[in-house]
């Protein structure tokens, strides 16, 4: 019973990694940019979150009617004055300007805020819970963030196949030169898809703040457990990516069960298994290993 | 460094290819004679000025590691870190453990590391671009966990390093001082070597275009590989200088991210893919941090927001700025067309 308990709530954690990793799995898509501030980013929304709770006494699950409109600025501003110049020019740029916004945001963060570690009070809502079975019981909020989860998805899935945003999206993705030409302004389009995939991230960093304490120094580890997921599921699928976070949830809480201190290395080891044994991973889209 | 004369196909007038330069032949002299100084610093030099080169030194080794990794091959690595670590420890399992001479301990741990890189090659060249970068960086993490988990070697607390004691306290400073003396100066001499070598040539040619490489007949995975396994030897050995110097082992502090920031700064704000950068920007480094002592945390911001200037206004960091003034190659490893009827008499003296 333990384990079909631990199984579950790997579950449900999934949901929360699948939340982390749509705004990688976005970004990576639409513009091919690894945004390696997006651990730092994440955990920036949560902060975001605390200040809005403790100025205003509110739950920090209203808070997101702020914070993420903030952090959709904030991803449109991003894109718009420093990554779009990155794109386009090998590998290295990306790679070198993402790692240089997270050390500033990481350090900022430390600053103003201090090394403590932080929490969300989200008040009854995180302790309540609904019984199954006599031995299993779900946490509601745990199960709104699956729930939450999902409807992002869903969300995303049909702006990208259903509206004029989304085909501009679809297009740039596919072929650049080819977008241009029909009129669709490329810069702005990878800003948008930069504010949607920091709206995305702000949701995460809330949920994971109500969740778990939060610190400065926490944005690497969140960048990688959304990067696992991303990989695990394959890239270039937004269902991929929610399968490869719950993967992820299921190992480390199958691992957690075996021992507290394997929580994290196991959900490294189904990542390295992933990559040695089904390098485009789990649900991976044919054409997501073209670049 | 000349290659040979083609004067036997008739149609073909006189050629030969050179890759020395009078700066490149002045530089040469300039740094020998400069390390000669270097060498004798025991001598004379106080053990603060010591304990800031050893640092430089080992730092400006890892720099230009990463530098050949990412620079030269393309291969952006967040993940170094985990070479510094294993050298560290692999530097207390052979003195400490083995009861090895810590210059016996070196080359020891170099080959095991050397093995280590080629079982985690597998895993991150399954990734490109930036999914590399952060592969790497989770392989980092693999270790440092593992690492983290083993009472063998202290488990979270880490170990100190006794075994060297018997050197005696200006002992291991004096041969821990040479040590990053010679990895520092041999990171640049192995970097220039390489640039210079048929390696060198791939790789340039590889960056300019991987599916050019390819039909050319160059083999892209050797040629990465090749460069990650000898920049992730070259990290293990710096960081085993290293923490002769410290001693004491923590893995968190071992296996931490930090260093490999420290190699991004460095290469990104001096120049990349370029062996001077990593000697520019490791002088800037220690510069700003000097300097910026006072503030703590703000000075990491400071040096991001200078990483990120700098690569969208000036690419090729400080060093290119410089040579865009004045045009020089000091390391002679661009080669060059030399024609004409002098060649045949300059080739035989």
């Amino acid at each position: 019973m333990e384990w079909v308990n631990a199984v579950i709530q790997g579950i449900l954690l999934g949901g929360l990694y699948a939340l982390l990793a749509t705004g990688l799995s976005l970004a990576f898509g639409v513009m091919r940019l690894v945004n390696l501030a997006h651990g730092d980013l994440n955990i920036l929304a949560a902060y975001l979150a605390l200040v809005v709770v403790t100025a205003t006494g509110a739950n920090p699950l209203l808070s997101l009617v702020l914070v993420v409109p903030v952090m959709m600025i904030i991803g449109f501003l991003l894109q718009r004055v420093l990554l779009n110049s990155t794109l386009g020019g090998g590998v290295l740029p990306p790679v070198l300007v993402t790692f240089g916004i997270a050390v500033v945001v990481q350090n900022v963060l430390l600053d103003v805020f201090s090394a403590d570690s932080q929490g969300l009070d989200a008040g009854p809502l995180e302790n309540a819970s609904v019984t199954i079975t006599g031995q299993i019981s779900v946490g509601v909020f745990p199960l709104l963030t699956l729930l939450v989860a999902v409807g992002v998805l869903l969300g995303l899935q049909f702006v990208i196949s259903r509206t004029q945003l989304g085909r501009a999206l679809r297009a740039t993705s596919d072929d650049i030169e080819a977008a241009r030409i029909v009129g669709i302004d490329h810069r702005r389009i990878y800003g948008i898809a930069m504010a949607v995939a920091l709206g995305t991230v702000a949701v995460a960093g809330v949920f994971l703040g109500i969740r778990t304490t939060f610190g400065p120094s926490d944005g690497p580890q969140r960048l990688i457990f959304a990067f696992e997921s991303v990989i695990i599921g394959g890239l270039g699928s937004l269902w991929g990516t929610l399968v490869g976070g719950v993967a992820l949830g299921v190992a480390q809480a199958v691992g957690n069960q075996i021992n507290p201190a394997y929580q994290v290395l196991s959900g490294h080891l189904l990542f390295l298994a992933v990559l040695a044994f089904r390098p485009s991973g789990l649900f991976a889209r044919r054409t997501a290993r073209e670049t | 460094m000349t290659v040979s004369a083609t004067t036997s196909t008739p149609a073909l007038p006189p050629f030969r290819v050179e890759s020395a330069t009078p700066a490149s032949r002045a530089v040469a002299v300039v740094g020998l004679l400069l390390l000669a100084a270097l060498t004798t610093l025991p001598a004379w030099g106080g053990s603060g000025t010591m304990k800031l080169l050893i640092e430089f030194f080992t730092l400006l080794a890892l720099a230009q590691m990463w530098n050949l990794l990412a620079g030269y091959a393309g291969l952006v690595s967040i993940g170094q870190q985990a070479f510094v670590g294993l050298g560290a420890y692999g530097l207390f399992v052979c003195t400490d453990r083995l009861g090895l001479h810590p210059l016996l301990a070196i080359p020891v741990l170099a080959a095991v590391v050397a093995l280590i890189a080629l079982a985690t090659s597998l895993f991150a060249f399954r990734l490109h671009g930036g999914y590399f970068a952060i592969g790497t960086w989770v392989i980092a993490e693999v270790f440092r966990i593992l690492v983290s988990g083993a009472k063998e070697v202290g488990a979270g607390n880490g170990v100190t390093i006794q075994a060297v004691a018997f050197l005696g306290p200006q002992g291991r400073l004096a041969l821990t001082y040479w040590l990053a003396l010679a990895v520092g100066s041999g990171s640049v001499i192995l970097v220039a070597w390489i640039m210079r070598s048929r390696l060198g040539l791939a790789l340039r040619a590889l960056r300019d275009s991987e599916a050019g490489a390819e039909s050319l007949g160059i083999d892209v995975f050797r040629t990465k590989l090749a460069v990650y396994l000898i920049a992730s030897v070259g990290a293990a050995v710096a960081g085993a200088i290293i923490y002769l110097l410290l001693l004491r082992i923590q893995p968190n502090a071992a296996f931490s991210v930090d260093w490999t920031a420290r190699m991004i700064f460095i290469v990104v704000i001096g120049g990349l893919g370029r062996i001077e950068g990593p000697i520019v920007g490791a002088l800037v480094f220690f510069g700003l941090r000097e300097t910026l002592a006072d503030f703590g945390s703000l000075y990491l911001v400071v040096l991001g927001i200078v990483a990120i200037g700098l690569t969208l206004l000036a690419p090729r960091g400080l060093w290119g700025l410089f040579l865009a003034r004045f045009p020089m190659v000091s390391f002679g490893s661009q080669r060059r067309l030399v024609m004409g009827p002098d060649v045949e008499r300059r080739q035989a003296t």
